[in-house]
């Protein structure tokens, strides 16, 4: 398999602040990398140097075997980029945005017109294609400065928090489009806050904290060290709860805790608990409002990679 | 690089046409201007309106240039705190095309406000006193320097922090350049210490050789010649563009 991006000991620090301290990153041609971590850790920072928007102070990278600082032309032919805030002009409407990209990008407007008009379809936006991009809602914005980054169908895609601030209803619609993406041969990198999004999508994570890499691995195997998922059950009468919590430790789960009044919790090796306990539960006929299985939050996954909290410094980038 | 240019030429014209407040900039706030300084003032400063008109609303042109040549750095501005320009950059177009369309994309701005004002004054009252080509170079004239005076404003875009801080900086650089000239009042009316800045003042040239090639010497102030007046601001463009556009590309190109 080719290694599309390829970066090694990749240092930036603005002013007083080391927001790369050395990190190094692989992306395999037609996978999704994953990199997770809290605000400040250097995941914009990495993803801005990747797409020639910024300089390494040290390291070198590679985007398709072009380097970033001494062949930025030819980095910024092959690349899409999404930015965590969503860079549309919001003067324009959403398919003069597009069209302008795709004459930058050297197509004749005939052709800018028509792929625009294919990505707006696609993105649900056709509707709204002739409004002004400043009456967009928010989740609007994002996937039209998602197809944006599309025009030039690139092989490379920069994805920096493509679904923070959006709604689980917009952020499925989101994640179904970078599926999509990776099935049309893209090679995505995609930086998130939330384990659960890289989980969903990307084959391999990077987890990076303060600049520099803390945990490089496949999902599975990060979940693994990070202590799987939580099993999280609360029934609708409160006074089932005793009864609850032996048949959760008869389906296999370890000792449950009780993080709120009327819930159990417990952390399962695989998902056979969840269906061992529902049998149970109906056999038994108790009846459950929230019956979950849950992956563990950014902070405890920091929590058991470091021992320490997630760090939340805003950086200037 | 042409090509792109063009394309983010088309982009600023579009959202000119967009924004209103843009928009308003080059249309309806020369005809405001020139509704109250003839109408209103004319009387007092010339005895009547009619012999007030010539002599005014070239300057008013002036003024009206001055203007909208300085939003230029608000726009550019504008484009790098909301992310434009990061979507800019990852393409794979020259860095210099976003800066270059700006500044083409103006030039058509120059010209709806000079079309505006020239045909407002036309309806009440303005008739050209010279030559056609005298009124053709009068319009290149003051898009030239327009163009020379942009440099400032993109150097105070790309160094301040806010839109509105450019914004500011920008009337502060404004009024004392097109209300401590000619403009308005013939430079001989004003205190001595005044004439003095007057008479140094690049923008006081121009609007004195906009007189001579839109309504004739005889609106000029006395004693001046209408050569030696362009000659003045030819200078002044080369003297702006001297100093301000390396000054304005470098702080762009660290920027961008």
């Amino acid at each position: 398999m080719t290694r599309t991006i390829e970066a090694h000991g990749l240092t930036k620090r603005f002013g007083k602040t080391q927001a790369l301290a050395g990190i190094d990153l692989e992306v395999d041609e037609g996978t999704v990398l994953g990199v997770l971590g809290p605000n400040g850790a250097g995941k914009t920072t990495a993803v801005r140097i990747l797409a020639t928007l910024l300089r390494p102070d040290s390291g070198t990278a590679t985007v398709s075997g072009f380097d970033v600082v001494h062949q930025s032309k030819e980095v910024r032919r092959r690349i899409g980029l999404t930015g965590q805030y969503a860079s549309v002009d919001e003067d324009l409407t959403g398919i003069q945005n597009l069209v302008m990209i795709g004459q930058l990008l050297d197509l004749s407007t005939v052709q800018a017109k028509a792929r625009a008009r294919e990505l707006l379809e696609e993105f649900d936006l056709t509707d709204a294609s002739t409004r002004l991009a400043k009456t967009y809602s928010g989740g609007m914005r994002r996937r039209l400065d998602l197809a944006a980054s599309l025009m030039g169908r690139p092989a490379v895609v920069y994805l920096d928090e493509p679904t923070t601030g959006l709604d689980p209803a917009k952020r499925d619609d989101v994640w179904g489009m970078i599926r999509v993406l990776v099935t049309q041969g893209a090679t995505v990198l995609l930086t998130t806050q939330y384990l659960e999004e890289a989980d969903a999508l990307a084959n391999q994570i990077t987890v990076i904290d303060h600049g520099r890499v803390i945990a490089h691995d496949t999902p599975q195997g990060l979940k693994r060290q990070v202590g799987g998922q939580t099993l999280e059950v609360r029934p609708v009468d409160a006074s089932d709860l005793p009864r609850v919590r032996e048949l959760m430790l008869a389906a296999g789960t370890r000792e449950p805790e009780q993080p709120a009044p009327d819930q159990l919790s417990a952390p399962v090796d695989d998902d056979s608990a969840l269906t061992a306990l529902v049998a149970a539960l109906a056999s038994e006929r108790i009846s459950v409002s929230e019956l979950s299985l849950r992956l563990p939050s950014l902070d405890e996954v920091f929590y058991s990679l470091t021992g320490k909290p997630a760090a939340d410094e805003e950086v200037a980038a | 690089m042409i090509r792109d240019t063009m394309i983010l030429a088309k982009r600023t014209v579009t959202k000119m046409f967009r924004n209103p407040e843009q928009f308003i900039d080059v249309s309806v706030q020369p005809v405001i201007m020139t509704v109250l300084f003839v109408f209103i003032f004319g009387g007092a400063v010339a005895g009547d309106t009619a012999s007030y008109l010539p002599f005014v609303l070239p300057g008013i042109i002036v003024q009206t240039i001055m203007f909208t040549s300085l939003t230029i750095g608000v726009n550019l501005n504008t484009d790098i705190q909301k992310g434009v320009f990061d979507r800019f950059r990852s393409l794979p177009i020259a860095r210099s095309a976003p800066l270059f369309g700006a500044v083409v994309g103006d030039i058509v701005r120059h010209t709806i406000a000079i079309g505006v004002t020239l045909g407002f004054g036309a309806i009440i009252g303005f008739r050209f006193q010279t030559e056609w080509w005298h009124a053709v170079g009068a319009v290149l004239l003051i898009i030239l320097f327009a163009v020379s005076l942009c440099w400032v404003s993109v150097l105070i875009g790309m160094l301040a922090r806010s839109s509105g801080a450019v914004q500011g900086l920008s009337f502060l650089i404004v009024f004392p350049l097109t209300f401590g000239s000619s403009t308005f009042v013939p430079a001989s009316t004003l205190p001595d210490w005044l004439q003095g800045w007057v008479s140094i003042n690049p923008v006081t040239h121009v609007i004195e050789a906009m007189r001579g090639l839109l309504s004739g010497p005889a609106y000029m102030a006395p004693g001046s010649s209408l050569t030696h007046e362009i000659l003045w601001v030819l200078a002044s463009c080369v003297v702006l563009v001297g100093v301000f556009f390396p000054l304005a590309t470098w702080a762009y190109r660290r920027k961008i």
